[in-house]
């Protein structure tokens, strides 16, 4: 097997051994039996006259609520990436972990290559795994399934391997708990740099919306996660959107079109930039 | 400096002075700023080499989530070793290191004299035709370090050339062929045991001198100084006379005089002081 095939069966093993994908199995089990409980309560809650909601509205609500529940799961993908991801490297140049098998007939981009793909493979997994139990719990309990599963969990799956990879980056040179804090920080300043691009958008005042496309040129997750909202969106709510104008836009809960295609380019192209950052970062760090 | 194959190399120096560091250098660790240097007669950093070298670190650490068994296999496959050999040589290597009633064990539970151990073993894997060890008995028992020093003898007796970076100048005494000593990252002697150990020692037991006095016989050579045991790092028998009179003459008491052969400890000391001067 191909040292940088080793590397990433190993990050693997590690997760699984250090009992992270239980811990994160059992949870996810737990928050969706919890929302399933909640999603079915929807069916069953009057009105004020008394009757059951009707299906449209049962679907537009557990729609919205789907898109909540979904930022928590964004929100726990982003935040073990950027754990996870943070001492990757720099605790086993730390420990002297790394000592041993660089001295074997390892490149070190191979190790930076191998680390990122058995955390992007766990990523991915726990994106698939998570989304396929949550969306099979709300069609169970409400009948509703979004419009673009699959791009959801597309979208979702890439909003986690945007922290891994700057996480990654960080680790080349930063300690563990930097790293992580780093990553976390820039997750969330990049949600509100996208909120604020919203009131941008919603205000029509190009600078402030600029703010948002330059964040997002940045540190894409917060465009990743609007993808994953309008993959979301019944149409009808859309058309709703759509018809309420510019003021529509100044949600961060919602999205009027999915992000676009060149947008999308730019986060491939972010990802082997962020690659080939790293793999500079530890061929020149000394260890 | 060239280190032949089969021969066993001690690699000495105080703290600091780029014992590690030119181990890294070699292994391709770290970058030269200049100079250059070849391992097995390729230039250092040629990943095909690293197959045939085995590298126990001084900062040694292994997965403490995986097994003995599991972090030899790991080393096998990034060597990478033949897989259908992996059984026998990790079943060798664990014999030879003492932990083969350990093997399936996580590293974890090891104490850090077991962890070197597995280090050792690691090493070992795939008969490496160089082996560089960085301290390799640091957390060792004596029990321990008599074991290592029969690994490094069995090494060289199958014609494996081992560079052994240590403080414990005893223990290089006993099984190295060649000695380099370094200090602030620039070799100051190197030679053959015997070549470097040509001179005698003489141990005296004194009372009554003050340090003026001690200062006096500073033309003896260079003095180890323990407060009444004053060790002469190398000075000729037919001088000892010389030195007790003088002695007697600075108002000292001599208790005993003991010329024997210089050892490893006594020319180190004497090879740093003279490079301070």
């Amino acid at each position: 097997m191909p040292p940088t095939l080793v590397i990433a069966r190993l990050t693997v093993q590690e997760t699984s051994r250090r009992r992270l994908i239980l811990a994160l199995i059992i949870l996810t089990l737990i928050v969706v039996g919890f929302s399933a409980w909640g999603f079915h309560k929807i069916t069953t809650v009057t009105n004020s006259a008394g009757n059951t909601l009707p299906p449209e509205q049962v679907a537009l609500i557990t729609s919205q609520l789907l898109i909540v529940v979904t930022f928590m799961y964004s929100g726990v993908l982003a935040l073990s990436a950027a754990v996870v991801a943070g001492p990757l490297i720099s605790s086993e140049v730390e420990s002297g972990l790394l000592l041993s098998m660089l001295a074997r007939p390892v490149r070190r981009s191979e190790v930076v290559i191998g680390k990122w793909l058995g955390l992007a493979v766990l990523v991915a997994l726990y994106a698939a795994g998570s989304a396929l139990f949550e969306l099979a719990a709300v069609d169970w309990a409400t009948g509703y399934l979004p419009p673009h599963p699959v791009q959801l969990v597309l979208y979702v799956g890439a909003e986690g391997l945007v922290l891994l990879s700057l996480g990654l980056v960080l680790s080349t040179r930063l300690s563990g708990i930097t790293g992580g804090v780093i990553a976390l920080v820039a997750w969330l300043m990049g949600w509100i740099g996208g909120v604020v691009g919203d009131v941008g958008a919603g205000l029509q005042n190009q600078a402030v919306e600029n703010v948002g496309v330059i964040s997002h040129l940045i540190l894409p997750t917060d465009l990743l996660w609007r993808g994953a909202i309008y993959a979301m969106e019944p149409d009808a709510f859309l058309a709703t959107l759509r018809a309420a104008g510019t003021v529509a836009r100044a949600n961060p809960f919602a999205a009027v079109d999915p992000p676009p295609l060149p947008f999308l380019g730019w986060v491939v192209v972010w990802f082997g930039l962020m690659l080939a950052l790293s793999i500079w970062s530890f061929r020149t760090r000394e260890i | 400096m060239t280190v032949p194959r089969g021969e066993v190399f001690g690699f000495l120096g105080p703290n600091g002075a780029g014992k590690t560091t030119s181990v890294k250098l070699l292994l391709g660790l770290l970058k030269p700023t200049s100079g250059h240097a070849s391992l097995l007669g390729r230039p250092i950093g040629d990943l095909q080499t690293r197959r045939k070298i085995g590298y126990l670190p001084e900062l040694f650490r292994y997965q403490g989530w995986l097994s003995a068994r599991e972090v030899l296999a790991l080393h096998c496959e990034l060597a990478p070793l033949p897989r259908s050999s992996w059984k026998d040589e990790i079943t060798s290597a664990l014999e030879t290191v003492g932990l083969t009633d350990r093997a399936g064990d996580r590293v974890s539970t090891f104490s850090k004299g077991m962890q070197q151990r597995l280090g050792l073993a690691a090493a070992l894997l795939g008969e490496p035709e160089l082996v560089f060890l960085d301290e390799p008995t640091s957390a060792l028992d004596p029990v321990g370090r008599h074991d290592v020093r029969e690994i490094i003898r069995g090494l060289a007796s199958r014609g494996t050339a081992v560079f052994l970076n240590s403080h414990l100048l005893s223990e290089v005494e006993q099984v190295c062929d060649r000695v380099a000593v370094v200090d602030h990252g620039r070799v100051i002697a190197s030679g053959t045991m015997d070549e470097l150990l040509s001179g005698t020692a003489v141990k005296v037991r004194v009372t009554g001198l003050d340090g003026a006095g001690k200062g006096e016989l500073a033309a003896f050579g260079n003095i180890d100084d323990e407060g009444d045991h004053l060790t002469f790092t190398n000075l000729k028998p037919d001088r000892v006379p010389e030195l007790v009179s003088t002695i007697v003459g600075l108002g000292g008491k001599v208790f005993e005089v003991s010329p024997r052969h210089q050892t490893l400890e006594d020319r180190f000391l004497q090879l740093l002081e003279e490079e301070e001067k």
